[in-house]
């Protein structure tokens, strides 16, 4: 067998074929390092690695890469995102360089949400770079051991490279491309938005499957339990690129409000058990917004515990 | 051409305050064709500082003058005559006329009255749209005529992003996607592997980001 691109665990797992499950943790809006780890435990032993978002939806919090390696400190596995937002080019291969020092192994390359939709809207944004660009650049440094510039780095960063994809985002037909493009730009894999139209995405991945794209990239489906109604409507009237059916919507409308919740789980563990089928999905990102604690019961009742080890 | 939006009046009321004799310049340039500071702005701008100044029985002597560019020399000197006699000179042109005019004239104070906005022009009466960023470095042919450097929020060179959706921009509904339309425009004309690559990250060094920028033609120099 070939050598491991940066041997995370997350790597490990997918490349020996087993259905992969990531979770996702959002760091404090403080220096809450107590209250971080509390939400750690409740994802530790449940998922292959937890995606450390970077000031998502452009509020700012803890940096992504403090977080993670707090995580690394728990003894857990980090997938350390990126947004091509708030550094240059400068700032990014530094941080990369960083994140392999302090123990990271996997990363995802991010343009960043408009900082229009946070909380400091007079901020000037970067994009020296695109997501694009990001991937080719960490791949590069991990295998040519280069610099952007060309320069030879003395130690390079062995990091498991991912990329985001959204195929609810418009224009649809040309998703699937972009997706090809990221797979050519050297993502190892792909961690996709949230998932509530399962027609769309079934019509997406029939695109993926016969261009080939599977064979070359882990697939995991974005998977988001909804808490309520109200999530639901937010998300879709606030969240850019999200597409949630009216049917899902009904559905949640359908029960009452104390048992939305366990509406939406079902309807998350329903999806779940769909892409476990699913011809070149590879495994699950459960972004559990949030909402934790939750993440156990769900793993559980998803039947995808104990996680493997490899 | 260069757009510009008027300051407000209260902006500029206070920058004038305490002045008690004023010139309004405007310029032919890009600022009348947008209609923010050609001559009929500057009087009607002066109008109504003159109108706000009598209401608050503080009144004021206003000048106006629109000369021909504000950001060519040779018309900046024509206003030699009166400068240094006011107490304060508001420009109505693009940031580069009150630069012009504070370089030529070191010992009068200047104000500007608009605030410079982008490089575009009008797509219907009334409105105009950013189409440049100056960046130094023109690769829109790459992307059949349509500039994702400065018409894409996030200027992406490998579009659209997650958020596009209904062929509009995530951050204003009142913004197209510009990478809807590169796309589109590719599809419908079969050149869809055009952008089937990973372009090289852009060389910013021609645009502000390597500092303060000169264009120099030779032949044009005595």
């Amino acid at each position: 067998m070939d050598e491991y691109k940066s041997g995370s665990n997350l790597e490990k797992i997918l490349r020996a074929g087993h259905f992969a499950f990531t979770g996702e943790c959002g760091p404090p809006k403080g220096a809450n390092v107590e209250h971080l780890k509390e939400k750690f435990a409740h994802l530790k032993g449940m998922v292959d690695a937890v995606n450390i978002t970077d000031n998502q939806t452009a509020v700012v919090r803890m940096s992504s890469l403090a977080a993670s390696h707090l995580l690394v400190h728990e003894g857990m596995e980090p997938n350390f995102q990126m947004v091509c937002r708030d550094r240059n080019r400068l700032a990014i291969t530094s941080d990369i360089l960083g994140a392999h020092a302090l123990g990271i192994r996997n990363m995802l390359c991010l343009s960043g949400d408009h900082q229009s939709f946070g909380n400091h809207t007079q901020a000037k944004n970067v994009h020296d770079i695109d997501s694009m660009q990001l991937i080719r650049l960490v791949t590069n440094m991990r295998d040519k051991g280069r610099f952007m510039n060309d320069e030879e780095i003395d130690v390079p960063p062995r990091l498991f490279v991912g990329a985001a994809c959204n195929p609810f985002a418009d224009p649809f037909e040309y998703r699937v491309y972009r997706l090809a493009n990221k797979i050519t730009a050297g993502a190892d894999f792909i961690q996709t938005q949230c998932i509530f139209n399962m027609e769309k995405f079934r019509t997406f991945m029939h695109q993926a499957v016969d261009m080939g794209l599977t064979e070359k990239c882990y697939i995991l489906a974005g998977v988001t339990p909804m808490k309520n109604l109200g999530m639901a409507n937010f998300m879709a009237k606030f969240v850019p690129g999200m597409d949630i059916p009216d049917a899902l919507k009904k559905r949640l409308k359908g029960v009452e409000k104390a048992k939305q919740a366990e509406e939406g789980i079902r309807f998350a563990l329903e999806q779940i058990e769909e892409f476990k089928q699913m011809e070149g999905v590879a495994g699950v990102h459960l972004m559990a917004i949030e909402w934790e604690h939750k993440v156990p019961e769900i793993a559980e009742r998803a039947g995808v515990l104990p996680r493997p080890t490899v | 051409m260069i757009v510009a939006d008027r300051k407000s009046l209260e902006e500029i009321l206070a920058m004038v305050r305490e002045k008690r004799k004023i010139l309004i310049v405007g310029c032919r340039g890009c600022v009348t064709v947008c209609n923010v500071g050609g001559e009929k702005e500057v009087e009607i701008l002066a109008a109504s500082i003159n109108l706000a100044r009598k209401t608050s029985d503080q009144p004021i002597e206003i000048d106006t003058v629109t000369i021909e560019r504000q950001c060519d020399n040779e018309y900046v000197a024509l206003l030699k005559e009166g400068i240094g006699t006011y107490d304060a000179v508001v420009s109505l042109a693009c940031g580069v006329g009150p630069q012009f005019l504070s370089e030529a004239y070191p010992n009068q104070l200047f104000f500007p009255g608009v605030n410079t906005t982008f490089f575009g022009g009008a797509v219907s009466h009334g409105i105009w749209e950013e189409r440049c960023q100056g960046c130094g470095t023109c690769i829109i042919h790459n992307f059949d005529g349509l500039c994702p450097i400065a018409r894409c929020a996030k200027s992406l060179l490998h579009g659209p992003c997650g958020g596009s959706s209904d062929g509009l921009c995530e951050v204003s509904k009142e913004t197209l996607c510009i990478w809807d339309m590169i796309v589109k425009k590719k599809m419908e004309q079969g050149r869809l592997t055009d952008l089937l690559k990973v372009i090289e990250a852009k060389d910013w060094s021609s645009a502000r980001d390597g500092g303060p920028r000169r264009s120099i033609r030779e032949e044009l120099i005595p």
